[in-house]
């Protein structure tokens, strides 16, 4: 959007972030940057078997070590009811919560907590979880989804049985659930097609890659109160967390919030925090807790793995008449894996009216999935964009003529009920189709590949100040982390409803003691919700200026308007009222009434929907199965890019993260549950040198459920890449590619079987 | 009259497998408490895992949101993100 477009003087333009000056040279803190004088170091003693009886933990060695001061396993956190609890980001089982951060009677996956000790120094720490002699009763183990929703798998919860099936079963199982969701009947669709295709797919389990590690300090004074700092996604969701693990008081427990490193999702929970709290009260002194990247990988949630199976019937003139989805996610070690998600989203773009989705939530020896940017959208995705690929090459259809016969619009019903509002999905495919790369010629070995995408986005509870300066500066104050440029998206639009410069305008990060609750950084939530809050509180302000102004000329308020940060009057009488700026009101605010502020609190509704297409030009290599992306551009309904620099990074990181998950990513595991690539080196991330510019096309189609018109744009742009690389690979290679990821061995062994 | 939409699961567990039906209520509260008395248990069963669509628009807490005489209701799953 230009800015001859653009009728606002702050939203849509690209000011400097006013972290990022701290952040490229070095002074920003993160989460392990922050130590307390007298702190000690905690560490964590985790399973070395993918599944395991703990028939005894012996640590009087271990104690016995000069410089240890505390120790804790599960025996040290309270038992909690094993309830589904309408806490955190989504339905909660703090009990599974509770025994993922820390063990009970079985480890349940190579590299599950089984104690924590704290000492006072990093060797010494280390030490003592060396003389920790834990006696594990070795059980077999399952690591394959399908493997694990098979008959006679190992079972991992001797207390899980299916849900939403009948009757329900007697015996348990490592199937936590089945859900289905449908519209019309699938077999009269599927009847009246003219042409089906249908397929088997799987995608591996992948992690978020955030480049920071988990880590916090925990300090317990001796009455009880705890101060946590950490990197996490909301410092509301580790007060919350912390609380019910521990048994503690919201009030007793201040969450700081550090800079944070990354997230996509993998930071809504907790692993460290409750340890270090729980270590911090028995030592009695500070305890920082920093995990390795080797731990990042064998301990927190990377999203699911999934084996699927897509099914799309549709006449010759490319009309989809039915579809039909069978889901397996990998859910870790406990249930909760976000195959429901999958269900929701992967038929979503279209508007098909007889569909069935259903999905299974499965339990094996893996670290239990977190979030991850779309939870569980990009892999349904991968599957009905490659069938819709597929469907295309078989009725000699364009991609995107295929799909814009099928766009939802406003109105269509997704699988999941619910009609759409104003989207912008035709948008997104007209521009795709119009774009110059959709055109551009290629060369030997080489193909494009299109997919498109949905995500949700989601609103919520969130709080905001806005305090007006003495001087006229004015501070914005919220409740979430800032992950992808979010204070300076805060900062712009209190300025535009306040009237006054960017650069006047100081944007806060608040700890769970300054502001109200607010819950956490995701779902694409932050600049649509909170931005919405920042909006009121801010307009609250405007209107205790304009009162303050009313009461220095003498009138009601309703004879004072505000524009262009100023008070003026309405309704004559200019000759005798002189146009009061917000600096004068700060600077006479003693002698108006006191400080001016506005604060609110909301329970955001409203948010858009968000849609995209993506189009990958690649390269095959015959001789070694290598895949180069040649070319990459995306395009997404973004509503109102309120800072279009940090939507457009955004767009990128998301398309980037899908690319490497497409191509590079995926846990390995050898015979005995263990994984064989927790580290960088090994888990092949796309980095920048791998890739070509990622082109972006921001379509605004304005949410009316937003003052500015906002969508959230973090999570949509991760949802095609999958199909987009993969479509591509295949009209390349001429030999559908169904399972990532889309290894040299994988390609050059589909290259070998045509 | 307003038209509710009920989950797969949901219908079977507690309304005979009844996916759609018609409600008179002003509000969000009042409907559930007339479901419950219908379908009893229902209300427990819509408290946790579920939110709401009315009239297209998601809620998650949708305890005082308004029920018009035409509106659609749609119970669906939770949706969190990333």
């Amino acid at each position: 959007m230009g800015n001859e477009e653009n009728q606002y003087k702050v939203i849509g333009t690209r000011p400097i972030r006013p972290d990022g000056v701290d952040k490229v040279t070095g002074r920003a803190a993160f989460g392990a940057d922050f130590s307390l004088p007298g702190t000690i170091v905690g560490r964590v003693l985790r399973s070395p078997h993918a599944h395991a009886r703990i028939k005894s933990i012996d640590a009087k060695l271990a104690l016995a070590l000069p410089g240890v001061r505390a120790m804790v396993t599960g025996a040290d956190f309270p038992e909690l009811p094993d309830e589904i609890t309408a806490g955190g980001e989504a339905p909660v089982n703090f009990r599974d919560v509770s025994h993922n951060v820390m063990a009970r009677a079985k480890a349940l996956y190579e590299g599950h907590a089984v104690a924590a000790v704290a000492a006072t120094t990093a060797a010494i720490a280390e030490q003592a979880l060396a003389l920790i002699k834990v006696e594990y009763e070795v059980l077999p183990h399952v690591i394959d989804v399908r493997d694990a929703a098979a008959d006679g798998a190992p079972v991992l919860h001797e207390t899980m049985f299916t849900s939403g099936v009948e009757p329900a079963p007697k015996k348990p199982s490592n199937v936590a659930g089945r859900t289905e969701m449908g519209l019309g009947n699938v077999e009269e669709g599927f009847a009246a097609a003219d042409v089906t295709v249908e397929r088997e797919y799987t995608t591996q389990a992948v992690h978020q890659g955030y480049i920071e590690p988990h880590a916090c300090v925990a300090s317990v004074t001796t009455d009880g109160q705890a101060t946590v700092w950490s990197t996490s996604q909301g410092q509301f969701m580790v007060r919350e967390f912390c609380s019910r693990l521990l048994g503690m008081d919201r009030a007793a427990i201040r969450v700081v919030p550090s800079e944070i490193g990354g997230g996509f999702g993998g930071k809504t929970t907790v692993y460290l925090e409750p340890l270090a709290i729980a270590l911090a009260k028995k030592s009695g002194k500070p305890v920082k807790m920093v995990m390795t990247r080797d731990e990042v990988f064998r301990a927190t949630g990377p999203t699911s793995g999934a084996s699927m199976k897509v099914k799309l019937g549709a006449k010759r003139d490319g009309t989809l008449t039915a579809g039909d989805m069978t889901l397996y996610y990998q859910a870790g070690a406990f249930a909760g894996g976000p195959a429901m998600l999958g269900c929701m989203t992967g038929f979503a773009p279209y508007a098909l009216t007889n569909a069935r989705a259903v999905g299974y939530d499965v339990v094996s020896n893996r670290p239990k999935a977190a979030a991850y940017r779309a939870p569980g959208a990009p892999m349904a995705a991968f599957a009905v964009e490659s069938a819709m690929d597929e469907l295309a090459q078989k009725l000699g259809m364009d991609p995107i003529e295929l799909r814009l016969k099928n766009a939802a619009k406003k109105g269509t019903r997704a699988i999941y009920g619910v009609k759409f509002p104003e989207i912008g999905f035709v948008e997104t495919l007209e521009a795709a189709k119009k774009h110059p790369h959709y055109s551009a010629p290629l060369g030997p070995n080489q193909a494009r590949g299109v997919a498109s995408g949905f995500w949700f986005n989601i609103g919520g509870q969130s709080s905001a100040a806005v305090h007006v300066n003495e001087d006229g500066t004015a501070e914005v104050v919220t409740g979430n982390p800032d992950i992808g440029g979010s204070r300076a998206s805060m900062a712009m639009m209190a300025a535009e409803v306040l009237g006054i410069e960017y650069s006047k305008v100081k944007p806060t990060v608040g700890d769970t003691g300054q502001i109200g609750y607010s819950f956490l950084t995701g779902g694409s939530r932050v600049t649509f919700a909170t931005g919405k809050a920042v909006c009121e509180a801010a307009q609250a302000t405007v209107n205790e200026l304009r009162a303050r102004a009313a009461k220095l000329w003498e009138c009601p308020i309703e004879d004072v308007e505000w524009k262009d940060g100023a008070a003026h009057p309405v309704g004559g009488q200019t000759d005798t009222r002189t146009v009061l700026s917000l600096a004068e009101l700060a600077e006479s605010a003693a002698k108006t009434g006191g400080p001016i502020s506005g604060a609110v609190g909301i329970n955001a509704a409203g948010a858009g929907a968000g849609f995209g297409t993506q189009i990958c030009d690649v390269e095959i290599d015959p001789e070694t199965g290598k895949v180069t992306v040649l070319r990459y551009t995306v395009v997404q309904d973004v509503g109102r890019a309120i800072h279009p620099a940090y939507v457009e990074g955004q767009l990128q990181g998301g398309a980037v993260q899908g690319i490497g998950w497409a191509l590079n990513e995926e846990y390995v595991y050898d015979g005995n549950g263990r994984l064989d690539n927790p580290g960088f080196l090994d888990y092949r991330m796309p980095v920048a040198s791998d890739l070509p510019m990622i082109d972006t096309v921001m379509i605004e189609v304005p949410n009316p459920g937003h003052p500015f018109g906002v969508r959230g744009v973090g999570e949509t742009p991760i949802v095609p890449p999958l199909a987009a690389v993969a479509n591509a690979v295949s009209r390349a290679a001429k030999v559908r590619l169904a399972d990532l990821p889309i290894s040299p061995p994988r390609l050059l062994a589909a290259l070998d079987g045509k | 009259m307003a038209r509710v939409l009920l989950q797969r699961e949901v219908a079977r567990r507690f309304a005979g497998g009844l996916l759609e039906l018609e409600v008179e209520a002003s509000s969000y509260r009042a409907l559930v408490t007339a479901l419950d008395v219908r379908f009893p248990g229902i209300a427990q069963a819509l408290t946790v895992r579920t939110a709401v669509a009315i009239d297209g628009e998601i809620y998650a807490d949708p305890l005082l949101e308004p029920i018009g005489p035409h509106s659609e209701v749609q119970f669906l799953p939770v949706i969190g993100g990333g």
